[in-house]
C-alpha cells in the first residue's frame, strides 16, 4: 500500500497572511502620509516620485519581512487556515478601504 | 504618424503591462474558480501544471512591470510640478486636472485611488503563484487555500482593474507628453 504525503498548509497560510499584512502596511503607510506633513516628506526616497516611493517600498520591505517569519515559524507545519485566512482577507479589505480617498478624506 | 517617447512609455505601461495582466487575470480566474469550486479536483496532467506554473509566473512578472514603470517611469512625469506662471499646462498633467473644477476629480479621486490601489495586483498575485507554485497537484488537498488563492486573485484583477479605467481616463483627459519624437511612418493626403 502507497501513502501520499501531503504538505502541510502553513507555507500557503504563511504567503496569503503576509500578503494581507503588506497589503494593509501599504495602506496604513499611504493613510499616515496623506494626514501628516512630517511623515509625508520622511516617505519620499526618490524624489520624482515623491511620497508613494517611500509608502509602496516600506510595504514591501514588511511584506517580505512578515512573509519570511511567519515561513520560518508555519513552513514545516499544519495551521488553523481558516482563522489565518480570515484575518488576511479582513486585513485585505481593510487596506481596500483605506485607500479609497473619500474615506480617507472622512477620518 | 509620430509619437512621443513619454507616449511609447504610457502605451508599455497601460497597453502592454496592465491590459495584458487584467486578460491574463481573467483566464486564471476561470481556471481558479473551476478548480476551487470542485469538491474533488481532478489531478492535473504535469504538462497542464507546468502551464498553469508558468502561467502565473507571467502573470506576476507582468504585474510588477506594470506598477514599476507607472511609478518610477510614468507618474515622476504625470507629477512634474509647473515653473510659477505656466500658462501652458498641458506638459503638467496633474497641474492641468488640478486647474478646472470639471478635471479635479480625476485626480483627487482617480490617481489618488490607483496610485496606491494598483500595487495590491502585484501582492496578491506574487502570493497566488506561489501557493500553486509550491504545493502543484497538491493544492487540491487544500481547499481552503484554494479559495484565499481565488479570493486574493480577484482582488488582484479588481485593483488592476480600477488602476487601469482611472489610468485611461487621466491619459484621456491629460496625457503624458513630451520627450524624442519618434517617427513612424509617413500619411498620405487622399
Amino acid at each position: 500500500m502507497t501513502r501520499t504525503y501531503i504538505l502541510p498548509n502553513g507555507s500557503g497560510a504563511a504567503a496569503i497572511l503576509a500578503a494581507g499584512i503588506g497589503s494593509f502596511a501599504l495602506a496604513v503607510l499611504a493613510f499616515a502620509g496623506d494626514k501628516s506633513v512630517a511623515v509625508k516628506s520622511s516617505l519620499v526616497f526618490y524624489k520624482p516620485t515623491g511620497p508613494l516611493s517611500g509608502v509602496t517600498t516600506t510595504a514591501i520591505l514588511i511584506w517580505l519581512f512578515a512573509w519570511g517569519v511567519l515561513e520560518w515559524r508555519w513552513g514545516k507545519k499544519t495551521v488553523a487556515a481558516a482563522r489565518v485566512i480570515t484575518v488576511a482577507l479582513v486585513l485585505l479589505g481593510l487596506s481596500l478601504l483605506l485607500t479609497f480617498p473619500p474615506i480617507v478624506d472622512l477620518l | 504618424m509620430e509619437i512621443t517617447m513619454r507616449s511609447v512609455w504610457t502605451l508599455i505601461h497601460g497597453m502592454g503591462f496592465g491590459a495584458l495582466y487584467l486578460l491574463a487575470c481573467s483566464g486564471a480566474l476561470v481556471e481558479l474558480y473551476r478548480f476551487t469550486t470542485s469538491t474533488d479536483p481532478a489531478e492535473p496532467t504535469p504538462g497542464q501544471e507546468r502551464f498553469l506554473k508558468g502561467y502565473m509566473l507571467a502573470m506576476v512578472l507582468l504585474a510588477w512591470a506594470a506598477v514599476l514603470t507607472g511609478a518610477y517611469v510614468i507618474y515622476p512625469w504625470y507629477r512634474a510640478a509647473a515653473p510659477p506662471q505656466t500658462a501652458d499646462l498641458s506638459m503638467f498633467p496633474q497641474r492641468l486636472l488640478m486647474s478646472s473644477p470639471g478635471t479635479i476629480g480625476w485626480h483627487s479621486l482617480g490617481m489618488e485611488w490607483k496610485e496606491h490601489v494598483a500595487w495590491f495586483a502585484p501582492i496578491s498575485i506574487t502570493m497566488a503563484a506561489f501557493v500553486v507554485i509550491r504545493y502543484g497537484r497538491d493544492l487540491r488537498h487544500h481547499r481552503q487555500l484554494r479559495g484565499a488563492v481565488l479570493s486574493f486573485t480577484l482582488v488582484s484583477f479588481v485593483a488592476a482593474g480600477i488602476a487601469g479605467f482611472f489610468g485611461a481616463m487621466i491619459n484621456k483627459y491629460a496625457p503624458v507628453q513630451g520627450g524624442h519624437t519618434l517617427q513612424l511612418g509617413r500619411g498620405e493626403g487622399k
